[in-house]
């Protein structure tokens, strides 16, 4: 057996013993879980990283192994096996999740020193790894939906971690649930392949849609796994539990909620491709239109946020838009590569957000800083890099990935999505310009009593490195070298961007456009006349600007719309049909029987006399019968 | 060693255990309870010889006995196992010394109450091995009276009211049974018995076995429980003492389970494939209704309560789906709601015994005061909301996929259940564990006691063995069930639920 | 000894019965009621043996004995019930003792 195949379990394997060890002792541990929970994500990485080379010492046609581990349910002739597959898709996503994992481990053990529940926290941080690379490492849909539960279980955890506080109850609530309600029609979805497939294998599913599967079959299963990703993935319609995932630690934003579980969406389309395609261009255009609105759609709210964890959170659904819309076109690898440089340069933001929310003692509405670059460079510096790369600019490594989608909707011919991608690209780069600019440039401005410092060293140990790649990760993926593209091309798919004057001008428009948001950012932001301007514009349309202010009342529609109604009937159903109904009829007839034993018992009236008349007329009674039935002989 | 009868032993081990509690004195309630704890335990420890001599390759009936009791009228004492009955059997045994460690805070009148609950074990066990449907009824009867019993004088305030309940929903479903094994039993064509396997081949035209189902099946649907049978559920449940509890939801309501798939189809199997339809709608709206309603409930144990009304009808339409997966993933469905079920009365109980209230607005932020009892709540919880790589995961994809290979889209309102599921738990779990303490009686909540960890601790891991490797108790589930779905389905028809082409309507 | 036809003891047998009958319906006194039960016991009696001789077996005349046994322990205990009874309410009447009602 081959070194990638020997190790697939050990990457799973070590950060599973490190939560299951952190959750059954971490409590006498103190300090050290944050060592312990760092270091099998760390371990794992390496030997994400041997893999890798190993998996490239090999012939491009056999860079796919599968490895059986045991049997898991069976029935008749259903069977699904804990069964992992390496190959080029997975290994990049298992780098991805945990070398950026990795790095978020260490930079909590700075950020969550003190916490109550320090070694709880690298216990759920290590399970949530461990089901997200079983999730990425599953070569069958069943075991896919294992780690996709699992990271929606772990993200229920974390974002509930400071459990005492409501809004993060609530918030931890919110998410699970709305995923379920994803999590729902991917299981249809798995149901209708079982079925139709005869086995979720990834192989068996991709060769039956290259081949035997009808096309509304494909359109109908690859549409249901899609409702999964938009709940997973936080896509419209069911993006809402995102922003509130907030509430938890912001270490937790950076890994579950920006690098690593929300991308799963756009793991899952990317592997699933040939259903996708084999649906005959429909369930594209859904991703690629959904991909494309949500883009919009979350872009628009970003610019009228004031909290700084949730524009990065608008920010992250916007990204992933974009990662669909280049699904949807076709362009599988220039999503997976937007979606590794998104994981690159979104958690160093965040980790840039919690290191000033570190600073100002959990201050997160962006109206109460200003000039925080001086007080903390370190963080300043990173977090710019962090903005350059998502604005596109150039040789950022947002730039050359956000490039590569937009050229390959352009390609396509869906000018119109393109159109869209660019708007929001301008949209992009102006908040998180004014983010920026609100919070590190200006005058020094910090909430009452906070004494902002510099990221301490445990935090700024994954700054760095992550605004490293930020500046530098577009090389995985230049132009004619050796590419990811390349790389991917087996498992997804050949790409074709064409080459000549084309591809130059769009790349130059996209950059264009992103330098052009954030000027306009700086004008409305860093000058006092800024915010005359603001006023100004605002006046133009101030419907639109309430309503990109309430979030386009989307919760408030779900709430009236859906959870309302539901709860009456839920009501309806205890209070009335339960009790009323059902038990009323029970009750009545124990009523019934109790009423007419009273009105009966009247009959006994003591009387001997009365006895044997009642008696009499008893064998009177019975005599006639006799006689009737036998007949007066 | 195989030549032991294992199986008698273990079921009546429990009730010559009452003898033991007999002849300790009234007062000394902690030897009482030691004796229940040790009865129970080795009546355990002996069903493991059932699971170890149990073979797996077989649909028949196994390890059991068959003497004459009263061959006048054809009733003979006849006993077995196959793979639908044995995991009741080995849930029962396991169950119940959790039971009576759970029944520990039980001081008044402990003596009959330890009492009652082993005759409840006998009579549990004896329905899940009994093959003379005589045999059957009497301890289908006698398992019966000891629940009402601990249920009416072990009780909470309306105990009384819901005792009474619980026993007449029961009895008028039994009767209606009654008849009908009467009628069965006048109908045999040879010399008359009450055995089940020789009544198996009685020919009967399809409008009697329609109402001999129907019979039947009134029994079963009560003891489910199918709405709109099941009011009396939620009551017993909620005024059950723990142990009541967790005995009724984890094997009492399996009974009726048991019996449809025992009794209801193969005596019947005409009549049950042309009701399914009548019994699938049954089950989709149990699993929708009792999810629903459990969503509003103000009470933690009514709440659990009306989750079981859901999960069996997962059960119910796991059994009726005639596909093997189906049918499979129903009866591991039945071993794992009983555990997930059962340890969440468990813990609920150990919370009730600290705080002394059922209201879910009681409490709040307990998570705080006690971190352990709160995370072996969650991971209880996830098991019964069915989260993958736990047990509940199993049985529910198992019937849902049989569901989906025979009748395509009923699916989409059983799925919908997990939607459901997952509201009506996390929402209950957040108002108990989650937020700020606003009550101060929940500042100071015990965690979890050492005694409380080992009855947790063996439920705990099985869930999520079960979860991780179900293999060893689909293999010995498989042969039983493929025998009662091919009774449900046409003889006509493919022996095996072929997945794909050989199944397409 | 001249056939007397059968008819004559069980118009008998009737008219004893009627006799009862009324006399259990119209009087009070718990000694007479008893009287009037006695007649109605005998009148079956009669009926028994009637029968016993036309049918030629004796299953008549058996059953007449085990009425007769019977009605002599009805009595004892009856008897015994109305002494009680008189002893605390110095009456005999059986509409004094109505406690058994609803």
């Amino acid at each position: 057996m081959t070194t990638d195949a020997v190790l697939a379990p050990f990457i799973i394997g070590l950060p599973l013993a490190g939560a299951v060890i952190l959750l059954l002792f971490g409590k006498r541990m103190g300090r050290v879980a944050g060592v312990i929970g760092s270091a099998t994500v760390g371990v794992a990485f390496i030997l994400g990283v041997i893999s890798f080379f190993s998996l490239l010492s090999r012939p491009e046609e056999e860079r796919a192994v599968s490895r059986h581990l045991f049997e898991w349910i069976t029935a008749g002739s259903f069977q699904a096996g804990v069964d992992l597959l390496v190959d080029q898709l997975s290994i990049v996503m298992v780098l991805v999740v945990t070398g950026v994992g990795a790095l978020i481990h260490v930079y909590s053990i700075g950020y969550m020193h003190g916490d109550e529940r320090y070694p709880r926290f690298f216990a759920y941080l290590n399970l949530f790894v461990a089901f997200m690379l079983v999730l990425v490492l599953a070569d069958n849909l069943l075991l896919l939906y294992v780690g996709w539960e699992g990271v929606g279980l772990c993200s229920y955890l974390l974002i509930g971690f400071w459990f005492e506080r409501r809004a993060a109850a609530n918030a931890a609530k919110k998410a699970f649930i709305v995923n379920r309600i994803g999590d729902f029609s991917f299981l249809l979805g798995i149901l209708l392949l079982a079925f139709t497939v005869g086995s979720l294998t990834i192989g068996g599913v991709n060769s039956a849609a290259a081949g035997e599967l009808t096309a509304g079959t494909a359109t109908v299963a690859a549409l249901l796994l899609f409702g999964g990703a938009t709940g997973k993935s936080a896509q419209i319609p069911l993006y809402v539990w995102l922003p509130d995932a907030m509430e938890g630690p912001t270490p937790v934003s950076a890994l579950i909620h920006a690098a690593t579980m929300v991308t799963a969406g756009v793991y899952m389309v990317v592997r699933f491709s040939p259903v996708f395609e084999a649906s005959g261009g429909t369930a594209l255009a859904v991703v690629a239109w959904v991909g494309a609105i949500t883009a919009l759609w979350a872009a628009l709210m970003a610019c009228a946020e004031y909290d700084i964890k949730r524009v990065l959170a608008y920010s992250t659904i916007s990204q992933l838009g974009y990662m669909f819309l280049a699904a949807g076109v076709g362009a599988y690898s220039a999503g997976m590569f937007h979606l590794v440089t998104h994981a690159f340069f979104k958690a160093l933001m965040f980790l840039g957000a919690g290191a000033v929310m570190h600073a100002l003692a959990g201050e997160v509405d962006m109206r109460k800083m200003g000039g925080l670059r001086k007080a903390m460079p370190v963080v300043g510096l990173t977090f710019l890099a962090g903005v350059l790369a998502i604005s596109g600019v150039a040789p950022f490594a947002g730039f050359f990935s956000k490039d590569s989608i937009l050229a390959s909707a352009w390609f396509e011919d869906q000018y119109a999505l393109w159109g869209i991608a660019v708007f929001t690209t301008l949209l992009t780069a102006f908040y998180m310009a004014r983010l920026f600019f609100r919070v590190f440039e200006g005058d020094l401005k910090v909430p009452e009593g906070a004494h902002p410092h510099d990221a301490p060293r445990s935090m700024a140990a994954a700054l760095v490195p992550l605004a490293v790649l930020a500046v530098i990760g577009g090389v995985i993926n230049l132009p004619r070298l050796v590419t990811l593209e390349h790389f991917l091309e087996p498992v997804v798919g050949e790409s074709h961007v064409p080459t000549g004057l084309t591809p130059w001008v769009l790349g130059g428009i996209a950059l264009l456009v992103g330098i052009a948001g954030i000027l306009i950012a700086r004008a409305f932001y860093t000058t006092t006349a800024g915010a005359t301007r603001r006023q100004r514009l605002q006046r133009l349309a101030p419907w639109f600007v309430t309503a990109v202010r309430n979030k386009f009342f989307v919760d408030r529609i779900y709430g009236r719309g859906i959870v309302l109604p539901g709860k009456a009937l839920a009501s309806f159903s205890s209070s009335v049909l339960d009790t009323k109904v059902i038990d009323g009829v029970v009750n009545g007839v124990a009523w019934l029987i109790g009423r007419g034993a009273e009105e009966g018992r009247h009959v006994q009236t003591g009387y001997v006399r009365n006895y044997a008349v009642i008696t009499l007329l008893g064998v009177v009674v019975l005599v006639g019968i006799l006689f009737l039935r036998i007949g007066v002989a | 060693m195989s030549e032991w009868p294992f199986l008698d032993i273990v079921v009546f081990l429990p009730l010559a255990g009452t003898l033991l509690i007999g002849l300790i004195p009234r007062a000394r309630v902690g030897a009482l309870r030691i004796g229940a704890l040790a009865v129970t335990v080795v009546t355990f420890l002996l069903s493991l010889g059932i699971l170890m001599n149990f073979d797996t390759g077989t649909a028949d009936f196994q390890l059991g006995t068959s003497v004459e009791w009263i061959p006048e009228w054809g009733i003979s004492y006849i006993t077995g196992v196959d793979g639908v009955s044995l995991w009741m059997v080995m849930l029962t045994t396991f169950l119940m010394p959790l039971s009576v460690l759970a029944s520990w805070s039980v001081e008044r009148r402990a003596k009959p109450y330890f009492i009652f609950l082993l005759t409840l074990e006998t009579g549990l066990l004896g329905v899940f091995v009994s093959l003379d449907l005589f045999l059957f009824y009497v301890f289908w009867e006698a398992s019966l009276v000891p629940m009402y019993l601990l249920i009416g004088i072990w009780g909470y305030r309306n105990r009384v009211y819901a005792a009474m309940k619980f026993f007449l929903f029961t009895l008028v479903g039994s009767l209606l049974m009654l008849v009908a094994i009467l009628f069965l039993y006048f109908s045999f064509p040879g010399s008359p018995t009450f055995n089940y396997q020789e009544l198996l081949g009685t020919p009967l035209s399809l409008g009697t076995q329609r109402l001999l189902f129907l019979g039947f099946f009134a029994s079963f649907a009560v003891k489910v429980p199918l709405v709109p049978l099941h009011t009396w559920l939620p009551d017993a449940h909620t005024e059950a003492p723990t142990a009541g509890s967790v005995m009724l939801a984890a094997v009492l309501l399996k009974l009726g389970a048991y019996g449809l798939i025992r009794f209801a189809i193969p005596l019947f199997p005409d009549a049950a494939r042309e009701l399914v339809p009548l019994v699938m709608t049954l089950a989709i709206i149990g699993i929708v209704y009792g999810a629903a309603v459990a969503i509003v409930q103000r009470d933690m144990k009514r709440l659990i309560a009306y989750s079981s009304i859901a999960h069996l009808g997962f059960i119910v339409l796991g059994v009726f789906v005639g596909s093997i997966q189906g049918m499979s993933g129903g009866i591991l469905q039945m071993l794992n709601h009983g555990l997930s079920t059962g340890a969440l009365f468990m813990l609920f109980g150990a919370l009730y015994e600290r705080r002394h209230t059922r209201r879910i607005a009681d409490y709040g932020g307990v998570a705080r005061s006690a971190p352990v009892l709160a995370g072996v709540f969650l991971f209880v919880a996830l098991s019964s909301l069915g989260l993958p790589g736990l047990n509940g995961f199993v049985g529910e994809f198992l019937v849902l996929l049989g569901t989906f290979f025979r009748y395509r889209w009923w699916v989409v309102p059983a799925a919908f259940g997990i939607i459901l599921a997952a509201i009506y738990l996390l929402w209950a779990y957040k108002r108990v564990f989650h937020g700020p303490i606003t009550n101060d009686a929940n500042l100071r909540i015990p965690d979890l006691r050492p005694r409380e960890m080992v009855m947790l601790a063996p439920i705990l891991v099985l869930i999520a063995f079960i979860g991780v490797y179900p293999k060893p108790f689909l293999d010995r589930i498989e042969p039983s069930a493929q025998k009662v779905v091919d009774q449900l389905r046409d003889s006509s028809a493919l022996p095996e639920a072929a997945v794909g082409d050989a199944d397409a309507p | 000894m001249t056939d007397v036809p059968p008819g004559y003891f069980l118009a008998l047998a009737g008219l004893m019965f009627t006799i009862g009958v009324i006399g259990v319906l119209v009087r009070r006194n718990a000694i007479v009621l008893f009287m009037f039960i006695e007649l109605m016991l005998n009148a079956v009696n009669l009926v028994f043996v009637t029968f016993a001789r036309m049918k030629g077996n004796i299953d008549g005349q058996v059953l007449v004995f085990f009425v007769l046994v019977v009605a002599a322990a009805e009595v004892v205990v009856g008897l015994a019930i109305i002494m009680l009874i008189a002893r605390r309410r110095a009456s005999a009447n059986v509409d004094d003792v109505r406690l058994l009602k609803w």
